[in-house]
């Protein structure tokens, strides 16, 4: 049987999708909705770019946001595929996905490196 | 090479499908909106990251981006995308007992002790989550 590289991309989608489960909703509750409307405080900038200035949390940061991408990348391209009929299109869609997961990434790894 | 008679081959079989064949049934609209709650966690991701942006370019550039989230526009939207990443959670968990069989010995431990156990870590992360946001 053809080796596949499909049981990579699962198993990083996968763990994107776990990550993404339990930590996303408070995250976009908490800094995107519940603050916005005045219900919570978020501590002053300095404070929060501070908490940024630990190593781990930074890699924390990009590790979580990386699999996010990673996780979008490998569902979005079986939706397009399904969802569309585009399966003639297979490289182009599997590249474009992979592709773009690919530069957020190094996108989210350039921007932590280079915060103050 | 190509040998001579490939030009003879049959042609596959595919059956025609519709593109939008999953508007058919409601259950095939719900697959639909399951996967594409990919976009809101991508969606969430990138805000995450502009938002760190702003945090490093500094205080006056903080506060203009906490400016434009107070929009009603950006309140609305958020809301949506919190409950498109509340239907990932929920369906992500629930499939999590189907992916993951755990054994302890011999017996294999029942789904429902499985699902508690990600609805635990739910909880767990969501208030590391909060904690680390706000706490302070």
């Amino acid at each position: 049987m053809a080796r596949s590289n499909e049981p990579f991309f699962w198993l990083l989608f996968s763990s994107g999708g776990t990550l993404a489960a339990l930590h996303f909703p408070a995250l976009a509750a908490v800094l995107f909705v519940a603050a916005p409307l005045g219900w919570v405080t978020l501590p002053p900038h300095g404070e929060l770019l501070a908490r940024l200035a630990h190593p781990l949390l930074r890699f924390a940061v990009w590790g979580v946001v990386t699999l996010a991408f990673v996780h979008w990348g490998h569902r979005f391209r079986f939706t397009l595929y399904d969802g569309l009929q585009l399966q003639h299109l297979w490289g182009l869609i599997a590249t474009l996905c992979y592709g773009g997961a690919a530069a957020l990434s190094l996108a989210a790894a350039w921007l932590l490196w280079s915060l103050p | 090479m190509r040998p001579a008679y490939e030009l003879y081959r049959p042609r596959w079989y595919r059956r025609r499908m519709p593109i939008f064949w999953w508007l058919r049934k409601p259950a095939y609209v719900w697959f639909i909106c399951r996967e594409l709650t990919s976009l809101a966690v991508a969606y969430t991701a990138v805000l995450l990251l502009v938002a760190v942006a702003a945090l490093g370019r500094g205080e006056a550039a903080w506060e203009g981006l906490l400016e434009r989230l107070a929009s009603p526009y950006a309140v609305a939207g958020h809301a949506a995308l919190l409950a498109a990443l509340l239907f990932h959670t929920l369906t992500w968990l629930h499939l999590a007992p189907k992916a993951m069989v755990v054994r302890l010995g011999r017996r294999r431990l029942p789904d429902a002790a499985v699902l508690v156990g990600h609805y635990l870590g739910w909880a767990a992360a969501s208030a590391l989550v909060a904690w680390s946001l706000l706490a302070g």
